[in-house]
């Protein structure tokens, strides 16, 4: 129900947070446009019946739409569009948080967009160790629908014993 | 100091060398442009300590060479000896290169990349030059984390080198082609494979000298021996191509084609004034001569180290001090005499 007029169906809410403190507030269309409200992110004119409703004695009370963050590279501090304007990445990091939007870049340069060469050692036996785990809870899962509960229980053990590495 | 550009190579007639590169970055720093001075410290230490005791034959020969300490003049010496890249002999960061001992092996560290690879051999030899990088790039990976991608590969500063990180090139002299005007065609073939081909003296890629380097663009989503078969492949049929046009041109009319050659070897051997520009195109003149065999009394190796002291820093340092562009043209024209005449 409407707030102020207690006679409509409320359908325009707002939330507003100030010093921790949350206020909301909920009018009919009627009641909005009367006291000045545009819909949401629009600044509101409703000194008195705001600080009336809630008794905070706070005057200019006005919801700030926050414009979205810049996405911003935790690493090393370089974001999307520094890279837009010099073509260069700043770290590893920014590959992992903007590798979705290289893609069709990469397509364009390379004509690929995925790695087919040299992988380092490291990186090798980690990705072979965990295409082994996949492959042995396969089998488990073959082993128990078969009842064959001892051979399960030594699978079982073999992935403990790769994980655990 | 045997360097590669010294030592002959397989098809030395029209391949003068041939480079594999690698791009690595290390995974917790920040790439080059990016570092503050500290990691850049912290960052060389590391790579140096990774290479120190290493006894394998690639690695144990290495010398560091701090570049931003040598004087202007030794840095564009090693920049026109290809062992160091002109951004990095420029380069304000706390940077350096190891260096092995006969300059096959050059590892630029903290210039676009944390890491580059370098290995150059001469003439036709990109699958020596791509093993000895393999092997090095196997010892840092082993020491060092490196920045890498189960999608995108080696991550590199420019999403240009991502991937494999690789850059193979091979340096060509390609006279007849030029002469006869087909090195447009190759220009264009090249350029719809993805292949690059530019011109190394001489400025806005005009060939000066008639020498090109053919070399891959892509880097992701091949393997590296592929990337290696490919300009291999490519180059073997320029190669070709040269040969053939080579041979058509003399049978044309080979007393003109001495008849160039030799005017050429004249001027270049009795001068007592030579321009760079005007080097580079009598040493293409000359280097034909004894391709094909025209000329019998110089050797490639001695045409090859000429080629190298008559280039501006390089020349400098053999007189041993800065020179005047006058001056240079005079003692360039000297030190060409005085190789020619002793051998």
């Amino acid at each position: 129900m409407c707030q102020n007029c207690n006679n409509k169906v409320a359908s325009v809410h707002f939330t507003q947070i100030i010093n921790d403190n949350k206020v909301e507030m909920h009018l009919c269309e009627q009641c909005a446009k009367d006291k000045g409200h545009f819909g949401m992110g629009a600044p509101l004119s409703i000194n008195d019946f705001f600080t009336g409703l809630i008794g905070l004695g706070h005057s200019a009370p006005y919801i700030v739409s926050t414009p979205p963050q810049p996405v911003v590279c935790d690493k090393c501090g370089m974001s999307y569009e520094e890279f837009q304007k010099t073509g260069k990445m700043g770290c590893s990091n920014c590959y992992e948080i903007y590798g979705d939007k290289l893609k069709p870049m990469l397509k364009r340069l390379h004509g690929n967009a995925e790695h087919h060469g040299k992988v380092p050692a490291v990186v090798q036996k980690a990705l072979s160790a965990s295409k082994k785990v996949d492959k042995l809870k396969e089998e488990l899962k073959a082993a128990i629908q078969n009842e064959e509960y001892e051979k399960a229980a030594e699978i079982r053990d073999k992935i403990r014993n790769i994980e655990s590495v | 100091m045997a360097a590669w550009y010294i030592d002959k190579g397989p098809e030395s007639d029209v391949v003068i060398s041939s480079r594999v590169r690698l791009a690595r970055n290390l995974k917790n720093y920040p790439f080059p442009f990016r570092m503050d001075s500290e990691q850049q410290q912290l960052m060389l230490n590391e790579v140096k300590g990774a290479v120190s005791g290493n006894r394998s034959s690639l690695i144990k020969g290495l010398v560091f060479v701090d570049i931003q300490s040598l004087p202007a003049l030794d840095r564009q010496a090693m920049v026109e000896k290809h062992v160091i890249s002109p951004d990095l002999a420029q380069s304000k960061r706390t940077a350096g290169a190891l260096i092995s001992n006969d300059e096959k092996v050059s590892i630029m560290i903290n210039e676009e990349d944390h890491l580059r690879i370098q290995c150059m051999y001469p003439g036709m030899q990109v699958d020596s030059a791509w093993e000895a990088c393999n092997k090095i790039d196997t010892v840092f990976e082993q020491k060092l984390e490196y920045a890498f991608n189960n999608n995108y590969g080696y991550l590199t500063c420019c999403p240009t080198n991502l991937g494999t990180g690789i850059r193979v090139s091979v340096m060509l002299h390609l006279p007849a082609l030029v002469m006869t005007g087909y090195i447009r065609n190759i220009l264009e073939a090249c350029g719809k494979l993805g292949i690059a081909v530019r011109g190394i003296y001489g400025e806005n890629s005009e060939a000066s000298g008639n020498m090109f380097q053919v070399s891959n663009q892509v880097t992701l989503g091949l393997a590296e021996t592929e990337v290696i078969t490919n300009i291999r492949n490519i180059a073997s049929q320029i190669v070709e191509q040269e040969r053939t046009l080579r041979s058509e041109l003399y049978k044309q009319n080979s007393f003109r084609f001495e008849d160039k050659v030799f005017r050429s070897l004249g001027v270049f051997a009795n001068a007592r004034v030579l321009s760079s520009e005007e080097s580079l195109k009598l040493v293409s003149d000359i280097r034909l001569g004894i391709d094909m065999g025209l000329i019998k009394d110089i050797k490639i190796e001695t045409l090859n180290e000429i080629m190298l002291l008559i280039q501006p820093a390089n020349l400098q340092k053999a007189y041993g001090k800065p020179l005047g562009p006058e001056e240079r043209d005079i003692k360039r024209a000297e030190i060409v005499r005085s190789k020619l005449n002793n051998i």
